[in-house]
């Protein structure tokens, strides 16, 4: 245990290394849901007018839906990096040493998961920037940050397990085209649930965006719903821990193809 | 002393029918430079995935170092060090992260850590790199830096798969020398694929030839020359299309024997090579055969390889 702790250390600093040293590829992680949150914050200003919306401030609305298409969105693309390593031999390099296989997988979802937290961080300034209140304080912020890292962390894993038994970048591009806008506008990211169709809300209970989503609006409404945000949570944190053990199981697929 | 690695009928397809190894055995002893040789696709790299523990074969045994590489490949692991063909470096890493990272997996730290990373660095000449991104540095720098990477951890067991392949001469013998220098100097087995036949002559203490997934030839350079008994005599005929008109002819010439063509080339053995050259220029002339090149060679391992792979080393 002591082992694969230390080894998920040293694989994750060695990925952070090498992060840091694009800070062109920083910027672009930090503009991009800041374009968003402008876009989105002026183009649906007034559905908030809506009968039934249940929202006083669009901007309110709108910032866990930007954090949560964020999420999706950057870490979606974690397989490239797996592809990459694959093809430049580091991931036979490192397979042939003692590391412990899900130190490989959990220090590329470590990294994925400090850079959500840093881009969360700055889609809530941005937003208190644009005047958004968050009457759940820093407890509801909070559990926005952790939802976020869960559902990135599920998408990640997703992301590397596609990389390591498809071996191709088309194939995550592909999957990731068609899954991100479906995923984030059968949520409640952007329009109220009580607003939806009723089959589209059928479809979102079961997607793993709108248990985010769930979650965090319950912990940052002015009166906090905790059991919402603990079954949420649950379910998107047993998500998780399925996706990275199914990821680390990809390395038995490898070792047949190699 | 046990066997520092042992194969026994390995074999391995992958998906889509190729049969990439069939039947292949070996053993290299304690302490030996064993060098594999053969073309690509002959099996060389997928024996070396098996016995690194990166592949798993579809049938037979192997051990590295002792261990059994299906039931134990965590003990291979931290047995031996790996220089694989792709080089596997971090481009966005210093020489020296490389290196560090690379001990820490195999759990060498502190002070330890560091002294060995100094002297792997000394050694292979990296020092003054060491603190820059290796993205920037040469080929054969970087191929220093893939051996240095592998001894970190004092392996028992070393394999270099192609280590030179893409290097420039120069540089290319200056491995040679460091290799030659390893397998004397540290008391470890070294397992060599190439399909430099120099390279393999130079190097290994013994071989074996490898041709469609098993090994068809092995021993030292010595007693696989040694096997070949008189001159090598090579023609390069001016037009491939003289082939059938001088086959005709050579078969015509006593002193020759093993006739064997390939395309314009025709190769064969003579106990005086000297005297059979011009019998076969002349029968050849005589049948309107035009001839680009002659050699006479004392036997060579392309030799070797052509008797018992059936065709032409063509790497």
């Amino acid at each position: 245990m002591t082992t694969l702790v230390s080894h998920t250390f040293w694989m994750t600093n060695r990925r952070l290394k090498v992060l840091v040293k694009q800070p062109a590829f920083v910027l672009i992680l930090l503009v991009q849901p800041a374009i968003w949150l402008f876009l989105f914050g002026n183009l649906f200003r007034r559905v908030v007018e809506l009968p039934h919306f249940g929202a006083a401030s669009y901007l309110d609305y709108l910032v866990p839906g930007v954090v949560v298409m964020t999420a999706v969105s950057s870490n979606m693309w974690a397989g490239m990096g797996m592809l990459e390593e694959i093809e430049r031999g580091t991931m036979n390099r490192l397979l042939t040493t003692p590391v412990a296989r899900s130190a490989i997988m959990n220090a590329a979802v470590v990294e994925q998961a400090l850079s959500t937290t840093v881009q969360v961080v700055a889609i809530i300034l941005l937003g208190l920037v644009a005047g958004a209140e968050y009457p759940g304080g820093p407890a509801g912020l909070t559990v926005l940050t952790l939802a976020a890292i869960l559902l990135g962390t599920i998408f990640s894993a997703l992301s590397n397990t596609i990389g390591m038994l498809a071996r191709q970048r088309e194939t995550i591009i592909g999957i990731n085209s068609m899954l991100l806008l479906p995923l984030t506008f059968l949520s409640s990211a952007f329009m109220a649930e009580t607003l939806m169709p009723e089959w589209m809300r059928t479809v979102a209970a079961a997607n793993p965006v709108n248990w985010a989503l769930d979650a965090a609006r319950a912990a940052m409404s002015t009166d906090p719903d905790g059991e919402t945000v603990l079954i949420r949570g649950g379910w998107l944190l047993a998500a998780a821990v399925a996706m990275l053990l199914l990821s680390t199981r990809t390395f038995r697929a490898y070792q047949k193809s190699v | 002393m046990t066997d520092a690695v042992t194969a026994h009928n390995l074999g391995k397809s992958y998906p889509g029918g190729v049969r990439a190894l069939d039947g292949l055995s070996l053993t290299v002893r304690a302490g030996e430079v064993f060098g594999l040789l053969g073309p690509n696709g002959a099996g060389k790299s997928t024996t070396v995935k098996i016995l690194t523990t990166l592949a798993r074969p579809d049938s037979g045994t192997a051990t590295v170092a002792g261990h059994d590489v299906l039931r134990h490949p965590d003990r291979v692991r931290r047995a031996i060090g790996v220089v694989a063909q792709r080089s596997g470096l971090d481009p966005m890493a210093s020489g020296r992260d490389n290196l560090a990272l690379q001990g820490r997996l195999f759990g060498v730290r502190g002070r330890a850590l560091r002294s060995r990373v100094d002297d792997l660095l000394e050694r292979f000449d990296l020092t003054g790199a060491a603190g820059r991104v290796v993205r920037g540095w040469s080929g054969g720098m970087q191929r220093r830096l893939d051996v240095a990477m592998a001894l970190v951890h004092r392996p028992e067991v070393l394999f270099l798969d192609e280590p030179t392949t893409g290097l420039d001469p120069e540089v290319r013998g200056a491995m040679w020398a460091e290799i030659g220098r390893l397998a004397t100097e540290e008391s470890m087995a070294i397992l060599l694929t190439t399909h430099y036949l120099d390279e393999a002559d130079r190097l290994a203490a013994r071989l074996a030839i490898v041709d469609g997934g098993r090994i068809v030839a092995e021993g030292t350079p010595a007693e696989l020359k040694g096997e070949l008994r008189g001159d090598a005599v090579h023609l390069e005929l001016a037009k491939a299309a003289d082939e059938p008109r001088a086959r005709q002819a050579i078969g015509t010439v006593t002193r020759l024997r093993e006739v064997s063509f390939d395309g314009r080339l025709v190769s064969a053995r003579a106990d005086d090579g000297a005297a059979a050259v011009p019998a076969a220029l002349a029968a050849l002339e005589s049948a309107g055969v035009g001839v680009a090149t002659v050699t006479v060679a004392r036997p060579s391992l392309d030799d070797v390889y052509l008797r018992h792979a059936g065709r032409r080393f063509a790497a």
